[in-house]
C-alpha cells in the first residue's frame, strides 16, 4: 500500500468513466480515440465496481459515466447502483436514442443523479445528418421527455462546429422546451475524431463571435431558469483553456479498457507511461503513475509559461493540444497569444475555416462489430 | 425561479442537487450538475435547513435561535444565499397558497 495523500497533490473530484467505446451515433467530432477498443476488451461489472468504490475513498465527488453510448452496457444499472451506494454523484451522458422509459425508471431507482443529452442539431435533418442516424432527432426528443416525466434534471449538450453553429439560438429555445435546466454550448475540441475531421468542422471567427454574442445575451436573459456553460473554442481565442484545470489536478478518466489518464487525449502523447486499474490501485495510479506526474503542477512547464502570471490559471493550457500544434507535448499550447505559434494555430484554423471537406465518420477499423 | 422570496416561501435544493460530507477533504460540498461547492460553514448551516419543508421564515427563525443572533440581519444574509443559488439553477421555492 502506498500513502493515501501525498503532499501537494489534491484529491481529484471527478471521474470519467469510459464505460464502453460502442455507440450508435458516428458523430465525427467524438471524443473517442480514432483506434476505438472493442467490447472483448472491456472491464468487467466487478472491475468497475471495485474502481467505484476506490474513487469514493480517494475523494471523488462526481462521476460521468460515459462512452461510447454508457447505456450498451447491460449492467449500467448495477453500476449506477454502486457508485451511487459508495455516495458519489452520478451522471448520465448518453445520446439517447436507444434508452426505454423502462430502462430509465430503473436507473433512476438505482440512484442516478442526473441526465445529459446529446443534441446534434436543433432540428431533425442536422441531427440525424451530424450523427449518422436517421431518426436519431425524434428518439432524442422522446427521451428527454421520459427524463422530465421521471423527474430527473437534463442537461442538453450540443457541440457546436460549422454545421450547427447558427444554431445556438434554437438550442436554447429546445433546452428550454424540453424541461432542460442547463445547457452545454460546446464548441468543438480538435483531438481524436475532431482533428480527423478539422476541416470539415471549422467554424469561421465571425461566426464564432456572433455564436459567443447570443450565448451572453440568452445567459443574462435566462438567469435562474436555464443555466448556459459554454466551451470556448481556443483556436480564436487570446488564452488557452485551462485544460482539465491542470493536468492530474481535478479529474480522471478511466477508459473501457482500464486504462487510466488525466484527460481523453492523453494517449496521444507518446513517451507516457498510462496504469491501468488492473495492475494498480485507483490511488495508486492517481498520486504515482508516471503519465499522472508528468505535467503535474507548474515545474514541467517551459520558462514562457512557468514566468506568465496566469500560470496556475490556464496551467500551460492543452498538452494534447501542443503537442498536435508545436510537436512537442511540453510546449506551451499554440492557442495561448504569447505562444510563437499562435499565429500559425490562426492561420491554420481560417484555412480550415474555408475548406470543402465531407465527415469521416467515427466509425470501427474493419471489421465493424455491430452490437447494441 | 419563480417569483420573490417571501417569508412564506420554502426553499428546497433543485432536482439533481444535494448536500454531502467531503470525508476526503472535510467540511461539506453541495453537488450538481457539473458542480461542486464547497460551502462556508454559515453556508452549510442554511443548507442543512433546506429541506423543501420549512419556510424561509422557519429557517431564519431557527438559526437566530441556534446562534444567538440578530434575526433581521441572518434573514438579510439568508437572502442573498438562497437568491443567488437560484441564479445558478442549485435552488428553487415554492409558495402555500394556504398561507
Amino acid at each position: 500500500m502506498t500513502p493515501l495523500v501525498s503532499s501537494n497533490t489534491p484529491a481529484p473530484l471527478g471521474l470519467l468513466a469510459e464505460l464502453t467505446h460502442r455507440c450508435p451515433l458516428q458523430c465525427p467530432y467524438c471524443s473517442n480515440p480514432v483506434d476505438l477498443i472493442r467490447r472483448s476488451q472491456e472491464l468487467d461489472t466487478q472491475t468497475w465496481c471495485r474502481v467505484f468504490s476506490e474513487a469514493a475513498d480517494l475523494g471523488v465527488l462526481q462521476m460521468h459515466l460515459s462512452g461510447g453510448e454508457p447505456t450498451a452496457r447491460k449492467d449500467l444499472e448495477e453500476l449506477v447502483r454502486h457508485a451511487s451506494g459508495v455516495g458519489i454523484y452520478t451522471n448520465l451522458i448518453t445520446a439517447g436514442v436507444n434508452v426505454s422509459g423502462e430502462r430509465l425508471e430503473v436507473l433512476a431507482a438505482a440512484g442516478l443523479d442526473h441526465v445529459q443529452l446529446s443534441m446534434q442539431g436543433a432540428d431533425p435533418v442536422t441531427t440525424d445528418k451530424i450523427s449518422g442516424m436517421a431518426g436519431a432527432h425524434l428518439r432524442k426528443r422522446n427521451f428527454a421527455g421520459e427524463v422530465h416525466r421521471l423527474g430527473l434534471p437534463l442537461t442538453l449538450n450540443a457541440v457546436i462546429h460549422r454545421a450547427n453553429i447558427h444554431q445556438i439560438a434554437d438550442f436554447i429555445d429546445l433546452a428550454l422546451e424540453l424541461g432542460a435546466k442547463r445547457i452545454e454550448i460546446a464548441h468543438a475540441q480538435y483531438y481524436a475524431w475532431a482533428l480527423k475531421n478539422r476541416a470539415a468542422l471549422m467554424p469561421r471567427r465571425e461566426q464564432v463571435l456572433e455564436a459567443q454574442r447570443v450565448v451572453e445575451e440568452a445567459r443574462a436573459q435566462l438567469k435562474g431558469r436555464l443555466v448556459i456553460d459554454s466551451v470556448v473554442p481556443d483556436y480564436y481565442a487570446r488564452y488557452p483553456k485551462p485544460c482539465m484545470n491542470g493536468w492530474g489536478r481535478q479529474s480522471l478518466n478511466v477508459t473501457p479498457s482500464g486504462q487510466v489518464l488525466p484527460c481523453h487525449a492523453a494517449e496521444t502523447i507518446p513517451g507516457l507511461e498510462f496504469w491501468n486499474v488492473q495492475d494498480h490501485g485507483l490511488s495508486d495510479i492517481w498520486y504515482h503513475s508516471p503519465a499522472f506526474n508528468a505535467f503535474r503542477g507548474t515545474d514541467w512547464m517551459p520558462e514562457l509559461c512557468r514566468s506568465c502570471e496566469r500560470r496556475e490559471i490556464d496551467w500551460g493550457g492543452c498538452r494534447c493540444q501542443a503537442l498536435a500544434i508545436a510537436g512537442d507535448a511540453s510546449a506551451t499550447d499554440p492557442a495561448c497569444h504569447k505562444s510563437p505559434l499562435h499565429q500559425q494555430l490562426l492561420d491554420m484554423a481560417e484555412a480550415d475555416s474555408e475548406a470543402e471537406e465531407s465527415y469521416v465518420y467515427r466509425r470501427y477499423r474493419n471489421p465493424a462489430p455491430v452490437e447494441s | 425561479m419563480t417569483s420573490d422570496l417571501h417569508a412564506g416561501s420554502t426553499p428546497r435544493l433543485a432536482p439533481g442537487v444535494r448536500l454531502r460530507e467531503d470525508a476526503a477533504r472535510g467540511g461539506w460540498v453541495l453537488l450538481g450538475p457539473e458542480r461542486v461547492l464547497q460551502p462556508d460553514p454559515i453556508a452549510v448551516e442554511i443548507l442543512k435547513r433546506v429541506d423543501g419543508q420549512r419556510t424561509l421564515e422557519a429557517i431564519v427563525e431557527g438559526l437566530a435561535q441556534d446562534f444567538t443572533a440578530d434575526p433581521a440581519q441572518i434573514e438579510k444574509d439568508v437572502r442573498l444565499f438562497l437568491t443567488g443559488l437560484a441564479e445558478k439553477g442549485l435552488l428553487d421555492w415554492h409558495h402555500d397558497p394556504s398561507r
